[in-house]
């Protein structure tokens, strides 16, 4: 959630940073190793969090619910082992629970399979919508600081910076699926799909489309305030730079200086970012698909936590960190294949 | 501490406010935390001992707005308006106190891994890129679904997520207090790890801890909101994140029940653009070249 504050995360040292074009492999090579060390540390943290604790984890495993007999005596006789056993079946195969979700009954990564489609969807039509929108916004109030387009963005993107994405999604479906405020109700209130509709004919994407509406909406709108933010503050920074004055003094015109020389550099940052927030994508998914019981990640998250059903939830924790982590090499990646001074 | 000391910092407070003052969208922050401060603090004077109470309350379920209840009535009948100040109360105790969390393991973590060299500082600097890599809610439910739901334990959970911006934005200004004549100078003079990281790093790191401060707090704030909207916190507790857990979950929604819904939310998002409004300010007039944006 902290996207501002953690802008510099991905930024290489420029000082630091190889000189000749043979290192890079080594930087790519270090920054590799990095990601699969934090991956070792999740998958160990995700293993001793849930056994650390005091009391009969077989409580923790199945609280507030109604196991029959056999399940709880299997749970027990795999809970039973010396932990250091548990510790090596699990780290053979950290993908494994070894036990099914306590919830559904069912195998946690079949689960996380059947929904990990609906949260591509999403996700990535919201995205994509909101880096355009974006950065366009960011382009606009970036060149002109101070000025009435500049003035009224930041001033809205800052408050939808400051908005739960959940209450923006509650509101969107009074207004425009329930009807409030004299707008009839026009969308409907969740789902991915009008029940009994066929996803596979053109009328039944038309139908996913339109449950699309409000969820994407209330993504977009929350991503895109801090993707225009950064590109605004990434685009002030340019302008500081004597090649600006140059470009001037060439006698370019302003849309010339902005689209050819200004723009391009400051992109670097923003599209670094994009892949950097994954991490506050997450979250947006987890609450919004809740709110409109997208059936996605995102709401198995919600409905895994309702239990708890912890089997569940370690495969997830497992899963959004390695996109998370995954999403951050590639960051660090682009940055060294796009930004040539970071090579140089 | 030197009278010379206290005066050159009470002349910088001073600078400082000066150039506050004249910073328009920080004072509109500034007023706005105030008037919702002073509701946090006066709300267990301005709401009756047992309006809050579901079996007393005398509300219909689900009213609209109305002269009684001006911003209406919860599922139970209780009114909204004092839910609503109440929550304040609980919002900001969370939002502050896990802040204070934050703030404390950040700039501890901060401070030591600017100050040494060597392993343990490879270390430090290896656990914080762990936590800011890590995404934050899938972390947190993790945490919070193994230590249970309370608000301490929501407390907890937020600060042991949130502090890592924080060490990290310390280290780099710790880094560059440490090659200053005056730490020389009291290494010379025989000045211990502890009397250096304490006396002279943290005064000069201290307003920018400050200006990082109220940012983390409006995040922080959004974090409760999001953890008790799923539950995560204290049930009975009505923090302004769980008051839209309940609208959520009593069906508010499809009823259409809008008053439910909004004024918990433009309160999180008043409190949370103002910490925002007043940390930028800070920041602008803190550091002008803009090096920690």
């Amino acid at each position: 959630m902290s996207l501002l504050q953690d802008v510099a995360v991905g930024e290489p040292d420029p000082i630091r940073a190889p000189r000749v074009s043979g290192s890079v492999l080594r930087t790519v090579g270090s920054k590799v190793l990095r990601a699969v060390i934090t991956l070792g540390f999740v998958v160990v943290f995700n293993f001793f969090l849930f056994r650390m604790l005091p009391g009969d984890p077989i409580g923790l495993y199945t609280r507030g619910r109604n196991q029959d007999a056999e399940q709880l005596a299997e749970l027990r006789r795999e809970l039973d082992k010396p932990i250091l056993e548990q510790f090596l079946t699990y780290i053979r195969n950290p993908f494994d629970p070894g036990i099914d979700s306590t919830r559904f009954s069912r195998p946690v990564w079949e689960m996380i399979g059947e929904r990990i489609w609906p949260t591509f969807l999403l996700l990535g039509t919201a995205i994509i919508l909101a880096s355009i929108i974006g950065i366009w916004i960011g382009i606009r109030a970036g060149w002109k600081p101070g000025g009435r387009f500049d003035k009224i963005s930041t001033g809205t993107t800052l408050t939808l910076y400051s908005m739960p994405e959940f209450w923006l999604g509650m509101m969107l479906l009074i207004v425009f699926s329930v009807g409030a405020f004299g707008i009839p109700g026009m969308f409907p209130v969740g789902g991915i799909v009008t029940p009994g509709v066929d996803t596979s004919t053109p009328a039944g994407w038309l139908n996913v489309l339109w449950h699309m509406v409000l969820p994407c909406t209330t993504l977009t709108l929350i991503y895109l305030a801090d993707y225009s933010l950064v590109m605004r503050a990434s685009l002030i920074d340019e302008r500081k730079q004597e090649y600006l004055t140059l470009a001037r003094a060439k006698g370019l015109r302003d849309v010339m200086v902005r689209q050819k020389h200004a723009v391009p550099n400051a992109l670097l940052p923003t599209i670094t970012l994009i892949f950097l927030s994954l991490g506050f994508v997450v979250t947006g998914a987890i609450t919004v698909e809740t709110v409109f019981s997208w059936p996605g990640l995102g709401l198995l998250t919600y409905e895994a936590l309702r239990g708890p059903d912890i089997p569940l939830l370690q495969a997830i924790f497992l899963l959004f960190s390695i996109a998370v982590i995954g999403a951050n090499l590639i960051a660090e990646l682009l940055y060294v294949v796009i930004d040539p001074r970071v090579r140089s | 501490m030197s009278s010379v000391a206290t005066q050159r910092r009470k002349a910088a407070f001073a600078r400082f406010w000066a150039a506050y003052r004249h910073d328009r969208a920080g004072m509109a922050g500034l007023i706005i935390l105030v008037f919702f401060i002073l509701v946090a603090i006066l709300a267990p004077i301005l709401i009756p001992d047992d309006a809050l109470d579901v079996t007393k309350a005398d509300g219909e379920r689900f009213d609209s707005p109305s002269l009684g209840y001006p911003l209406g009535t919860d599922d139970s009948g209780r009114s909204m308006l004092l839910l609503l100040a109440y929550g304040t109360r609980i919002s900001l105790t969370v939002g502050l106190a896990a802040t204070l969390v934050a703030m404390i393991i950040g700039t501890a973590v901060g401070i030591m891994a600017g100050h040494f060299r060597g392993p343990g500082s490879h270390v430090l600097v290896g656990v914080t890129d762990w936590f800011l890599v890590i995404p934050f809610l899938p972390l947190a439910i993790v945490l919070a679904t193994v230590l249970g739901p309370s608000t301490l334990n929501l407390i907890i959970v937020i600060g042991i997520t949130s502090w890592a911006g924080t060490a990290r934005l310390i280290r780099a200004q710790t880094m560059s207090i440490e090659g200053r004549p005056y730490m020389e100078r009291s290494k010379a003079l025989g000045a211990g790890n502890w009397h250096q990281m304490t006396r002279h790093v943290l005064p000069n790191v201290f307003p920018l801890v400050l200006a990082n401060t109220t940012l983390t707090v409006a995040i922080v704030i959004l974090s409760e909101t999001t953890l008790s909207f799923l539950g995560l916190g204290d049930p009975l507790a009505p923090s302004w994140g769980a008051i839209l857990d309940r609208a959520f979950s009593s069906g508010a929604v499809s009823r259409g029940a809008w008053w439910f819904v909004l004024p918990p939310g433009i309160c999180v998002v008043l409190v949370v653009l103002a910490f925002t409004l007043v940390g930028r300010a800070m920041e602008r007039i803190l550091d002008p070249r803009g090096t920690t944006a």
